[in-house]
């Protein structure tokens, strides 16, 4: 290009580029995926290392087979999940009772505000230590841990959804004379509950982080976490690996299925963003 | 007993209290409104006007003087009081015939005639077939006569408008107009109209209180002797208009409507930056 460059030209009047190859958009996230697993294969064929850390993909697959059929997976993965869930379930539910009344009271702000805020600092794994004095290392103190890692975000979420609601719905509220009680379910609580869901979504990918962690650092028990520790200890990189990519295609599971919740229970929000946020 | 919509506001002042200072929104405010009468009320804004209507549909208190619906000073909300609000402020996470239905929720109907009330003011503001949209399913128009079949589905003997319609298109305002216009002569209710659009204002109103600022005062009401429905390309329309831009300005009319353009061609050179 050597004419001088008009200012005046838009960049739509440069010469059209033809896409030259398309993906559907739904297949994209699948490229990096496959291109590492190529890779990966290839450096084990092709012999562009002996190192014992890098096993075939084929042996990674037997092992999945293996623990499949043996039943050692699901085993693993039941003691998981349900202490997940337990956990998740218990955190998420004080969660929302103890965000409400933070969000409703000022004077249970002003009492128990401060320390909670305090508390929220500590990281979640320095709780381990003093979990494990008080409910030893068996199941009760996992799922004390992970009832932690999800209370938090929904307490917090919680907290300000109800804080967040627009004093302009509340007006609409007294206009039409509406008891408090009819203020919290028909102003209150609804307005809150996109941000609600948002921190029981995070309150359910943090329980699953923690459960592993739970399982890393109490180690007893069954569990997804204490496969990938016996792979580990008896040097079997291929269940490793395949422990690694279950946590994995579990937490995506989990995500999965609490997006399609949320939209289908906020599907008044439309595509638009929310007029009193 | 006085006629059910009689509204007396009998020197009615208001201050709020800005760092210990009383700054005086309201400067006594007398007006009496008979059942049935449109209301206009203009004035620039700052005025007050706003703060009037959230006095008289009791969202604010603490003001001196007396504001009497039949006779009994006013406290509080009421559902004999509906008021729309410039913005519709309907719930997002509710349909059309939902949001409507709110309005009832303190109501003595029983189920069966609140659904009937609901439907004919989804009638009465011609919104049939989007019973079920939700509110970002509306354009602008539609929401506020959502807002305002809300407002009416109890009934009340008073409707408040607060700029209703101040933040819509030209052409749908004009439209909305026309519609309120109707709803008020179908149901022959009191209607109260806050706005700055002074054509709106003769439009609707039986009588337009023109008002001025620092502090809110009511400076002229003028009676609109026009029957109606309106036409606004009257010569006797316009000259209404005109008497209230009077008031409304304290200037001839003609200033207020073309504010003084300084008409100063830039210089050649003061344009080329932007090439």
């Amino acid at each position: 290009m050597s004419e001088p460059v008009s200012i005046a030209a838009s960049p739509a009047a440069a010469p059209g580029r033809k896409p030259s190859f398309s993906l559907p958009a739904a297949l994209r996230g699948w490229v990096l995926p496959l291109l590492l697993l190529l890779l990966w294969w290839l450096a084990v064929s092709l012999g562009w290392s002996k190192s014992p850390l890098l096993v075939p993909v084929s042996q990674v697959w037997h092992t999945a087979v293996e623990q499949t059929v043996s039943g050692e997976l699901w085993r693993a993965l039941r003691s998981s999940l349900w202490r997940d869930l337990l956990g998740f379930a218990i955190g998420a539910s004080a969660g929302l009772i103890f965000g409400t009344v933070l969000g409703l009271s000022r004077l249970f702000e002003s009492l128990l505000g401060p320390s909670f805020h305090t508390l929220k600092q500590i990281s979640l794994f320095a709780w381990i230590p003093l979990l494990s004095v008080w409910f030893g290392l068996g199941d009760a103190a996992k799922v004390a841990f992970l009832s932690l890692a999800a209370f938090f975000p929904v307490v917090l979420n919680t907290f300000e959804g109800i804080r967040s609601v627009a004093p302009e719905l509340i007006e609409v509220g007294r206009v039409f004379e509406f008891s408090r009680w009819q203020m919290l379910r028909r102003v209150v609580l609804p307005s809150a509950l996109p941000s609600v869901f948002a921190g029981i979504h995070l309150g359910l990918i943090y329980a699953w982080l923690a459960t592993l962690g739970a399982e890393y650092l109490l180690v007893s028990g069954q569990g997804i976490g204490n496969t990938l520790i016996d792979g580990r200890e008896h040097f079997k990189m291929d269940l490793v690996l395949f422990g690694v990519i279950v946590v994995g295609l579990v937490g995506f599971a989990l995500n999965w299925l609490a997006s399609q919740l949320e939209h289908r229970l906020l599907a008044w929000r439309g595509r638009s963003v929310a007029q009193y946020e | 007993m006085a006629h059910a919509g009689t509204l007396t506001l009998q020197n009615v002042s208001k201050q709020y209290e800005v760092k210990g200072a009383a700054l005086p929104v309201l400067q006594d405010i007398s007006l009496s409104i008979t059942p049935g009468e449109f209301v206009s009320i203009v004035g620039a804004s700052g005025c007050g006007k706003s703060t009037l209507l959230r006095l008289i549909i009791g969202l604010e208190e603490g003001y001196q003087g007396q504001i009497l619906l039949d006779g009994q000073r006013i406290k509080g909300t009421s559902l004999n009081r509906g008021i729309v609000f410039q913005e519709h402020r309907l719930f997002p996470w509710l349909n059309v015939r939902d949001n409507i239905g709110l309005g009832l929720l303190n109501s003595d109907l029983t189920e069966g005639q609140k659904r009937m009330a609901v439907n004919e003011h989804i009638e009465l503001v011609g919104l049939n077939g989007f019973e079920t949209a939700y509110p970002h399913q509306l354009s602008g128009g539609m929401s506020q006569r959502v807002a305002i079949a809300r407002a009416l589905v109890n009934r009340p003997d008073i409707l408040l408008l607060d700029e209703p319609f101040g933040a819509l298109d030209a052409l749908t305002r004009a439209h909305l107009q026309q519609e309120l216009h109707r709803i008020w002569q179908q149901e022959g209710i009191t209607m109260i109209l806050v706005t700055h659009d002074v054509e709106e204002a003769v439009y609707l109103g039986d009588k337009v209180v023109v008002m001025e600022p620092r502090p809110g005062r009511i400076r002229q009401v003028l009676p609109v002797p026009l029957p109606h429905p309106r036409d606004r390309a009257s010569y006797a329309f316009t000259q209404v208009k005109e008497s209230v831009l009077r008031e409304f300005s304290g200037h001839p009319a003609a200033e207020l409507i073309e504010p003084p353009l300084r008409q100063e061609a830039p210089a050649a050179s003061q344009w080329q930056f932007a090439v």
